[in-house]
């Protein structure tokens, strides 16, 4: 079946199988690997996109659910040569090691900022809960979203 | 991306350079999703493979169909073994010296093994194909319990093996002095025993395992991607089950998404992907799904130990143990040592210890293969487990405080290097002043204050304590090796004219951040920027022959290789400095980045300066050619020793048993940190990872050998939820016999942190309920039975 999608703003359409997963579906698009897959049972969270600004598993999700829904990937976080403040804050708390589950942590945490710009720690950790990294213990993950939020409210007071 | 550090200048520049908190280099992909993992390559004409496998703990295999799986559209192959046969693939041999089915022929011996390989266009084709395949299975009785793998009805897994005759996978093997040990029970004042287990987990990286392969029929040329710790060690494996020449053989690991020990072995898949692009001439891509990765790949521990300790004059004094090692349906274990049990036998721990003896003997069951050192050094995390649980036996019969008996019994400083009675050497260490601060962080008088008073409460509060001693950097040639291969790294460093300076390593990062650190161990040396130097690794063609990243090695080894190389290239720098100053090296001095002359500091010569001229024509020293660069192996003289002070708290709800660790205090002594960003970040993964093995993470069988913990559903790793804040410390004593004074310390944090947490739960119930013994992982259900008198171990 032809399939349309827009994802990271842009509209792609392909002749996919209905059991197509949305992960492979971005996948299978030109640059866009990042959304990664790790386990078969809607666990780990490697492959958590932005569909209309809500984390989903796209593991869990068939492409042809999304037709006519806006999916936000990590590929769409930095906007001409500026990095998100989350994804700035990995860098500077160390919030990734092998990476594998960054992204999915990163559009995951972009979306709690989006709902809630200053979440205490327990709701940071609440927010991840649904995703597995199997190598940070998770303690700089949540400062790199307390580093995020900072930022972002100190960016909204000098505007 | 600013990238941002924080650490001295050198003396010379306002730039930051060397050890200290860099930002990682490598962040700048992986936070824009532009990393590239295994199934982020994708080759022309490439096909993907599927494995069947076996429904069966253990069945005989009576016949297997293909022709309805060939049938299907998209399929381009099937392979069973008696194809592998013909092209002498159908069994390949262990890093222990075994010999493993890539598939399956005679039978199966545990459930997921590998029975068939499907090559199709699609992923989806190949996994649809696998349902067409029909295979006749003749079931057999089936061992799951390593115990009863030893009696004399148990049926016979290992029929393949000329002259097996039962399921002992190898003989009992011997560590210490037992007459010796005998005597220190005989005059013991106190003496403790414990049967535990310490369970079957699973390292599960969050990328799985697979690989690509290419090989070109026209040049013979085999081309592999394929995220593994010691790719120049399965470059060499491949050559010599394959029969292909090494040097046609490149693999790519490209960037891996985690290790831990579970990416050292080589899986039949990976044969399977390589036989699978020779037989149908095209790039064959496989990789497992989840559930494949927690049933086949190598699984981690599985010992069954009983441990007895004395003590005399209120100092521990002898330890003996009994090991039963279950290997599973082959002896796959990755370890490198010429010992059985790889380094089970340090068991004796950071004591003064009169006497010791161990004993390990290995079974075979109708369980996946694996024995892998998940984030350990090759049975220490064991080891650990046993001594440290058994010191909080002997204080609990005792009466005594379990950090005092610690202090009592320690290995003093002036004791180092100690020869422990098992035989190992521990380098360097001050175990009490470690042991302290972490008192001091804990709080430790005030935690017991507030024991006592939630127990008057009827709150259920524990207080568990673990000091370990590892040995880590595999390692010294007399006693160990990989497949006849030493244990050794090589570093190839070159600093180009421009001042840029590229090293190539043999260790191979799955996330520990090696772009960084080697980087800065050149900076450190040379007094280059870090970002002005690249660090490669992970292609067989491009770097210098070692073997790889696993048992907190790299730093150990491949980081020992770089400081020495740096150095070398240091001196040459120094002699062509000397002719650009017209003077005699030995007049020069060294200050970071520069050599100048003795008495006169204006006059020097930057190290991108004697680079520049290196390459410039200009008048070399006698005997010199041009050029800036070194190569050199290194071969480590001896492990080196980290170890740690670490205390857990925990809370156990009296209602659920659930047990909640509140505070965790983790102060580790890995001599000189190179990056302590970096040093952090392990330590934090490994004590999430030592929380799941001691609170979730198990693989169990049902007694017609199911795995019972096949997804993420039921395997059970621990989120943000699960893990607190960690609060950490450190003590620094230099390794005396490494280049920088740096020891391994990846592993240490999760080899350190279960017999502390566990020690905790039982502290909490000890009084209340008279619990001296549970096996981890510590569920609700498994707690819950401890406080009613039952303490039961996992299947
Ligand atoms: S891949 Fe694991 S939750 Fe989607
Ligand atoms: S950084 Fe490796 S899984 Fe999170």
């Amino acid at each position: 079946m032809q399939v349309t999608l827009t994802i990271n703003g842009r509209e792609v359409s392909r002749d996919v199988e209905p059991r197509q997963l949305l992960v492979h579906f971005i996948r299978d698009t030109p640059g866009l690997t990042g959304t990664h897959w790790g386990c078969d049972t809607s666990n780990c969270g490697a492959c958590v996109v932005l569909m209309d600004g809500t984390p989903i598993k796209s593991c869990t999700t068939l492409a042809a659910m999304c037709v006519g829904h806006e999916i936000a990937t990590v590929e769409s976080l930095e906007v001409d040569g500026e990095l998100d403040p989350i994804q700035q804050g990995f860098h500077e708390m160390h919030a990734l090691h092998c990476g594998f589950c960054t992204p999915g942590m990163l559009m995951t945490t972009r979306a709690l900022l989006n709902e809630n710009p200053r979440p205490t720690d327990q709701e940071i950790r609440t927010a991840i809960s649904g995703a597995i990294c199997r190598c940070t213990g998770y303690q700089n993950i949540v400062a790199a979203v307390r580093w995020a939020a900072e930022h972002e409210a100190a960016f909204q007071q000098e505007i | 991306m600013a990238v941002t550090e924080e650490n001295l200048p050198s003396p010379r520049q306002e730039r930051p350079i060397g050890f200290g908190r860099l930002k990682r280099k490598e962040d700048a992909r992986f936070i824009r999703g532009q990393g590239t993992y295994l199934d982020d390559i994708r080759l022309p004409g490439m096909l993907h493979g599927a494995l069947l496998r076996s429904p069966y703990a253990h069945a005989r295999i009576v016949s297997i169909d293909t022709s309805e799986a060939l049938a299907l559209p998209g399929v381009a192959a099937v392979v069973t073994a008696k194809d592998l046969e013909t092209l002498g693939l159908a069994w390949m041999p262990t890093i222990s010296y075994d010999t493993q089915a890539v598939l399956a022929g005679d039978k199966v011996r545990f459930q997921g093994q590998e029975v068939a390989f499907v090559i199709a266009e699609t992923e989806y084709i190949a996994r649809d194909a696998l349902g067409l395949i029909d295979v006749e299975y003749e079931p057999l009785d089936a061992v799951v319990d390593a115990r009863r793998a030893l009696h004399e009805d148990a049926p016979l897994i290992r029929d393949d093996k000329e002259g097996q005759v039962d399921n002992v996978a190898s003989p009992t093997w011997e560590a210490g002095d037992q007459e010796a040990t005998d005597r220190a029970f005989a005059e013991a004042d106190v003496v403790v025993s414990r049967d535990m287990i310490y369970p079957r987990c699973h390292p599960a990286p969050l990328e799985t395992c697979g690989m690509i392969a290419d090989f070109n029929p026209e040049t013979g040329q085999l081309d592999i991607y394929n995220g593994n710790q010691a790719p120049n060690v399965h470059r060499t494996v491949y050559a010599h089950v394959a029969g292909l020449a090494e040097h046609m053989i490149r693999i790519r690991c490209n960037d891996i998404g985690g290790g831990f020990g579970n990416k050292v072995p080589v899986y039949p898949g990976y044969v399977c992907a390589i036989a699978g692009s020779i037989v149908a001439g095209v790039p064959v891509k496989w990789i497992e799904d989840r559930t494949e990765n927690l049933v086949s790949t190598g699984f981690a521990r599985d010992y069954i130990m009983r441990g007895e300790m004395c003590a005399k004059d209120g100092r521990i004094t002898g330890l003996r143990v009994d090991v039963i090692a279950d290997h599973g349906a082959f002896d796959s274990t990755a370890q490198p040592t010429k010992f059985p049990a790889g380094f089970f036998h340090i068991c004796c721990g950071s004591y003064d210890l009169q006497a010791a003896h161990v004993k390990v003997k290995a079974v075979y069951t109708n369980k996946a293969p694996g024995g892998v050192a998940y984030r350990c050094s090759f049975r220490i995390t064991e080891a650990v487990y046993l001594v440290e649980r058994m010191v909080n036996a002997l204080a609990l019969e005792m009466g005594a405080d379990q950090i005092d008996l610690r202090m009592r019994s320690f290995i003093a400083p002036e004791q180092f290097p100690y020869e422990t009675t098992t035989g190992w050497t521990f380098d360097s260490g001050n175990y009490a002043e470690t042991m302290k601060v972490a008192m001091e962080i804990a709080g430790y008088d005030d935690l017991l204050r507030e024991q006592a008073d939630k127990r008057e409460r009827g709150e259920l509060m524990g207080i568990g304590v673990s000091f370990f001693t590892e040995g880590v950097g595999a390692g010294p040639r007399k006693h160990m090796d990989i497949l006849g291969l030493s244990m050794n790294d090589g570093a190839d460093l070159r600093v180009h004219p421009s001042g840029k300076a590229m090293v190539s390593i043999s260790a191979q990062t799955q996330g520990q951040g090696h772009e960084t650190t080697f980087a800065q161990i050149v900076a450190e040396e040379l007094g280059l920027p870090p970002e002005d130097i690249e660090v490669r690794h992970g292609d067989t063609d491009r770097t210098p022959y070692g073997l790889g990243t696993y048992g907190s090695r790299s730093t150990p080894v491949s980081g020992a290789a770089v400081g020495v190389v740096s150095r070398k290239v240091r001196d040459r720098a120094r002699l062509i400095a000397a002719t650009m100053l017209e003077t005699r090296p030995e007049d020069l001095a060294w200050e970071k980045g520069r050599w100048y002359v003795r008495g006169d500091p204006e006059q020097g010569a930057m190290i991108e300066e004697i680079a520049r001229y290196a390459y410039s024509g200009e008048p070399m020293p006698e005997g010199m050619e041009g050029g800036l660069d070194a190569q050199v192996i290194y071969d480590p003289p001896n492990l080196t020793y980290p170890y740690g002070a670490y205390i857990a708290v925990v809370d156990i709800d009296p209602d659920t048993a659930q047990v909640t660790v509140r505070r965790f205090i983790a102060v580790d002594d890995c001599g000189v940190r190179i990056n302590p960003m970096i040093v952090e970040g392990q330590i934090h993964g490994g004590l999430a990872e030592g929380i799941g093995i001691a609170l979730m993470e198990v693989i169990t069988f049902d007694a017609e050998g199911n795995c019972l913990n096949s997804s993420f559903m039921d395997y059970l790793i621990p989120t943000a939820l699960e893990v607190p804040e960690f609060e950490l410390g450190e003590t620094v004593t230099p390794c005396p016999h490494h280049p920088l004074g740096a020891k391994g310390v990846g592993e240490s944090p999760n080899v350190g942190s279960p017999p502390a947490i566990v020690n905790a739960v039982i502290d909490a119930l000890h009084q209340t309920h008279g619990v001296t013994h549970v096996d981890m992982p510590c569920t609700p259900a498994r707690v819950w039975a401890a406080m009613q008198g039952r303490p039961e171990p996992p299947q």
